[in-house]
């Protein structure tokens, strides 16, 4: 694996989705879409998110 | 529509297609014949004379050069014309396009793009295809769809249960969360499902002899465009791997497709299983080819309806995807990505 490695883990028992990414930032979604646009943002997570709040 | 990634190795062939006759096969709408040199050389030359366009796969060899079936012109396995009729001067631009070619782990990898950028050591591999201690059975299956689809499919394995139910399907694998990574870097994406005391599907219980509840395991492991593996695993339930990394209580199945866009709807899909169980037994062989052959023919026609569907549809249709898509959205990103838009 090279340094640069996005995760997405859907929880058992679960809908949500938890990301991280290879920054470290962490992030929970329902929405595969919404979570790799929040993902792919880095490193503006935090407007990511609330871009994803906003819809 | 998915974009076609140039630059980039595909599988052409398998090894044992390519010999002494022309084989014609068509690579990102590039028409290609491939042969093999009295040497052992694979080669992989344009597939239309530079004369009146006649396919050369449709004419006849002279050793180790290529005699156009139409008017004769004749080519070197470098793609340079060395004879044509009734003249002796051959005109300077008398050439087809010489492909680069690697042959490993029993495939025929061209290099559609430029050629001088075309690098071997980036060829993604499958070495159980041809390792000792595996057995591999193997066909391809032309797909009147685009290869973006057969991407789709095969990144989504909870498709198994509904259209693959009595072969590979079970109610697990649709049930069962996946975790998704991308290896941004080196631009693999792998989607993990790992099914615990669950059913063992006809595919597995028939081949691997286990009956009984099972320990699943389906690792994907893409390499954009052209290269898929899943690694599966099926034990018992409750047979782990040891603490050394020895797993060899497990059964292990080794799935690899070769995903070759022919044209912008239509796929060359390779499709093979390599196992380390039961290895010299033709009956599992039988089995399997014929079974694995199946389920690639579900997927063809589902993938075949799909593209007349799409082919259909007014532009912006609004998908919807959700969490057992995950692999597939990145998967399609990196394609766009590696194809530059």
């Amino acid at each position: 694996m090279s340094g640069t490695v996005y995760r997405i883990v859907w929880a058992p028992g679960s809908d949500r989705l938890h990301g991280t990414c290879h920054c470290g930032a962490e992030h929970d979604a329902d929405d595969p879409v919404e979570m790799w646009q929040w993902l792919l943002a880095h490193p503006d997570h935090a407007a990511a998110a609330a871009d994803g709040r906003a819809r | 529509m998915t974009d076609f990634v140039r630059n980039q190795w595909y599988v052409a062939a398998y090894s044992e297609e390519v010999g002494e006759p022309l084989l014609g096969r068509t690579i990102l709408a590039e028409p290609i014949v491939l042969y093999r040199t009295q040497d052992g050389t694979a080669v992989a030359l344009g597939d239309r004379c530079v004369h009146r366009r006649y396919p050369l796969s449709l004419s006849g060899r002279d050793g180790d050069r290529i005699v156009c079936g139409y008017h004769g012109f004749t080519y070197e396995p470098s793609g340079a014309c060395v004879s044509v009729p009734a003249q002796t001067r051959i005109p300077r631009t008398a050439r087809v396009p010489a492909y680069p070619v690697v042959e490993q782990d029993s495939l025929v990898w061209v290099w559609i793009g430029d050629p001088d950028k075309a690098d071997a050591g980036t060829i993604p591999r499958a070495p159980w295809l041809s390792a000792p201690g595996y057995t591999t059975v193997r066909g391809m299956e032309p797909l009147a769809a685009r290869y973006g689809l057969l991407v789709d499919n095969l990144l989504d394995l909870s498709h198994e249960t509904y259209l693959h139910g009595g072969y590979i399907g079970t109610p697990e694998v649709a049930e069962t969360p996946i975790t998704t990574e991308v290896d941004e870097g080196a631009g693999i994406v792998h989607v993990r499902r790992r099914m615990k005391d669950v059913e063992c599907p006809p595919f597995y219980a028939k081949s691997t002899g286990i009956s009984g509840r099972i320990d699943r395991w389906q690792d994907i492991e893409y390499h954009p465009p052209g290269l898929y593996l899943l690694h599966s695993r099926i034990a018992p339930t409750g047979v782990e791997p040891g603490p050394d990394g020895d797993d060899s209580a497990a059964c292990h199945a080794e799935i690899v497709y070769a995903i070759t866009p022919e044209t912008a709807t239509s796929t060359l899909d390779f499709w093979m299983v390599a196992r380390d169980f039961a290895v010299g037994d033709e009956e599992v062989s039988d089995y399997l080819a014929k079974s694995n052959h199946t389920v690639v023919m579900q997927d063809v026609v589902a993938l075949n309806a799909l593209e007349k569907v799409i082919a259909g549809e007014p532009d912006g249709y609004q998908e919807l995807s959700i969490n057992i898509d995950t692999g597939g959205l990145a998967a399609r990103r990196l394609l766009r990505k590696l194809a530059g838009s």
